[in-house]
């Protein structure tokens, strides 16, 4: 029967529509129970390529005859191997194109809203890592944060939409994944924003980002305010952005809060945590719209496939915002980690301009969940 | 240098290739034989050893050289339930304890030389199975000699040689390797 090639595109559509998939994922055990593509309504079977050699005959049953099928291994080869077999077997089915490595670096643009002035903002949505970064555009002009080392993705967006991006800022030195940051604002000729804190080692040149900074993006004045919100990295600043949006970075996100461990200080950055999220975000309107860095869970995006909720709302739901003691809320984020990401190290360094390893390495580094979180 | 018997070469290829080859060569050789898979696909490691795994196949070890990764695997062999004739036997527990006592306490190691390579005790002496009748000469009659291999099968085959052969005091260790928690070493850079 058909055999049919499925982009990680096609993917992010059905996992923001909860459309129902069953997924043969044939790569190793370990590999696929510390990272599978997820989906609230997709059914899954694990089954290593290697253990389907002399045929497919003994899964046919475990499959559903009802339910659109998608082959999915690292790269590709084994998917089309596995899924031609079932094929030829009869059923209809997909294999990723890319396999989980497309998954990991697909990003899916979602508009949040717009601003002042004709203004727009959009979060990339990375699916398969977790990660979320933006896009703010007025008058012809953009600004990116945080983002991912996709950077083709950010040019063109920029482009198709006839903006120009002038600055580029990361919220905090990422453990998690490789920043395109530095890529972007070279190929621009743009400004490129670190936190001063987080850039002591770094090996190029950057602007400041300060706690009380302000810098607009086209004419007519969106502005960004640094918020210097200390915790996840003793760098890590937020942005309000035109009085509407707190992209809160590493340091709170829609169910869970940023953890203090990544630079190897979690015993001193807790206090900084605590004081960010329990003194300063208070200070802040509740009708604030909170755009974090990540998600972790899939139930964390909306119905558009959005991650954003307001401040007032997470004050009540987040558990992480409603611990009233402080010992039980330092025994929470530092007793609590979960493992660090993968090669963290390697990442943070590469961040800092102090190793440059090759696409291929660094696709490698990145592999697996982010953990940047502690519930 | 470690020898094999059968050498695969799967560089430049991609996944799922590397195992596909590595599963035909494996079909055509004898149980116990070893293969060594030269890949430069990354992921293939993990593959290897998860292939094996599963397949009930020996992974041994992995040597970088450069982009090449050299995989080497042995082919399953069964040798677990065969029965064991050698009577004078130890324990790993008891020549654990002797070799701390004497740092001249000879160990035999008759497990393929790729099996060596990447685990074995740090005084034990190799001489695969395969090359014990032609390298007698290697040995002293007179002294006591540990024989060990994986799981106690193929020692006990070559404590009844060297017997045979008029060596006086041969031991088979049980259950051999695979249960070591003494010290061990590499002769090779993974």
């Amino acid at each position: 029967m058909t055999l049919n090639e499925m982009t990680a595109k096609e993917v992010s559509k059905k996992v923001i529509n909860k459309a129902e998939l069953f997924i043969l994922d044939v790569r190793n055990e370990s590999d696929f129970n510390d990272w599978k593509i997820e989906g609230e309504n997709f059914e899954f079977l694990n089954i290593p390529y290697f253990d389907l050699l002399d045929g497919v005959e003994e899964i046919i049953d475990k499959i559903p005859a009802n339910k659109e099928i998608l082959v999915v291994c690292a790269k590709e080869g084994s998917s089309i191997m596995i899924a031609e077999m079932l094929s030829e077997a009869g059923l209809d089915v997909s294999y990723l194109k890319g396999g989980m490595k497309a998954w990991s670096e697909h990003l899916e643009p979602v508009k949040i809203g717009d601003l002042n002035n004709g203004g727009e903002i959009y979060q990339f949505v990375r699916l398969g890592k977790g990660c979320l970064s933006y896009m703010i555009i007025s008058n012809g002009e953009a600004a990116v944060i945080d983002s991912t080392r996709m950077t083709d993705i950010y040019v063109d967006f920029a482009d198709s939409i006839g903006a120009k991006i002038t600055h580029v800022f990361d919220t905090h030195l990422h453990a998690d994944h490789i920043s395109g940051g530095r890529k972007i604002a070279e190929s621009a000729n743009a400004t490129y924003w670190l936190p001063p804190k987080d850039a002591t080692e770094v090996t190029f040149e950057y602007q400041p980002l300060e706690g009380g900074k302000v810098v607009t993006i086209g004419h007519t004045a969106i502005n960004i305010h640094a918020l210097y919100s200390p915790g996840h990295t003793i760098g890590s600043t937020s942005f309000v952005v035109d009085e509407k949006y707190l992209l809160s970075g590493d340091i709170l996100f829609i169910d869970s809060i940023g953890r203090p461990d990544l630079a190897g200080l979690a015993e001193d950055w807790v206090g900084d945590l605590r004081e960010t999220l329990y003194t300063r975000y208070r200070e802040l309107s509740d009708e604030l719209i909170v755009l974090p860095s990540h998600f972790m869970i899939i139930e964390e995006l909306n119905e558009d496939g959005s991650v954003a909720k307001k401040l007032g709302e997470l004050f009540v739901e987040n558990h992480g915002l409603n611990i009233a003691d402080e010992t039980e809320f330092r025994e929470l984020v530092t007793g609590n980690l979960p493992p660090q990401p993968n090669a963290y190290q390697e990442i943070r360094e590469t961040n800092m301009g102090k190793i440059t390893p090759d696409e291929e390495k660094q696709r490698e580094m990145e592999i697996g969940p982010n953990r940047c979180a502690v519930r | 240098m470690i020898k094999t018997n059968s050498v695969l070469d799967a560089k430049g290829l991609a996944c799922p290739m590397p195992i596909v080859r590595t599963k035909k060569v494996m079909n055509g050789l004898e149980a116990g034989e070893v293969l060594e898979v030269q890949a430069t696909d990354k992921g293939s490691t993990a593959d290897m050893k998860a292939w094996a795994e599963s397949t009930g196949h020996q992974y041994l070890g992995t040597v970088e050289e450069g982009t090449v990764l050299k995989h080497y695997l042995r082919k399953a062999s069964g040798e677990e339930h065969e029965e064991k004739k050698h009577e004078k036997v130890i324990s790993n527990e008891e020549l654990l304890q002797k070799i701390e006592e004497n740092q001249k306490t000879i160990v035999l190691d008759v497990r393929e030389s790729a099996e060596y390579a990447f685990n074995h005790i740090p005084s034990a002496k190799s001489l695969p199975m395969g090359e014990l009748e032609e390298r007698f000469s290697e040995l002293d009659k007179e002294s006591e000699i540990f024989v060990i291999c994986r799981t106690g099968s193929r020692s006990d085959l070559a404590a009844q040689k060297l017997t045979a052969a008029g060596f006086k005091q041969v031991v088979n260790v049980e259950p051999g390797m695979s249960q070591w928690n003494g010290p061990t070493k590499k002769s090779v850079n993974e």
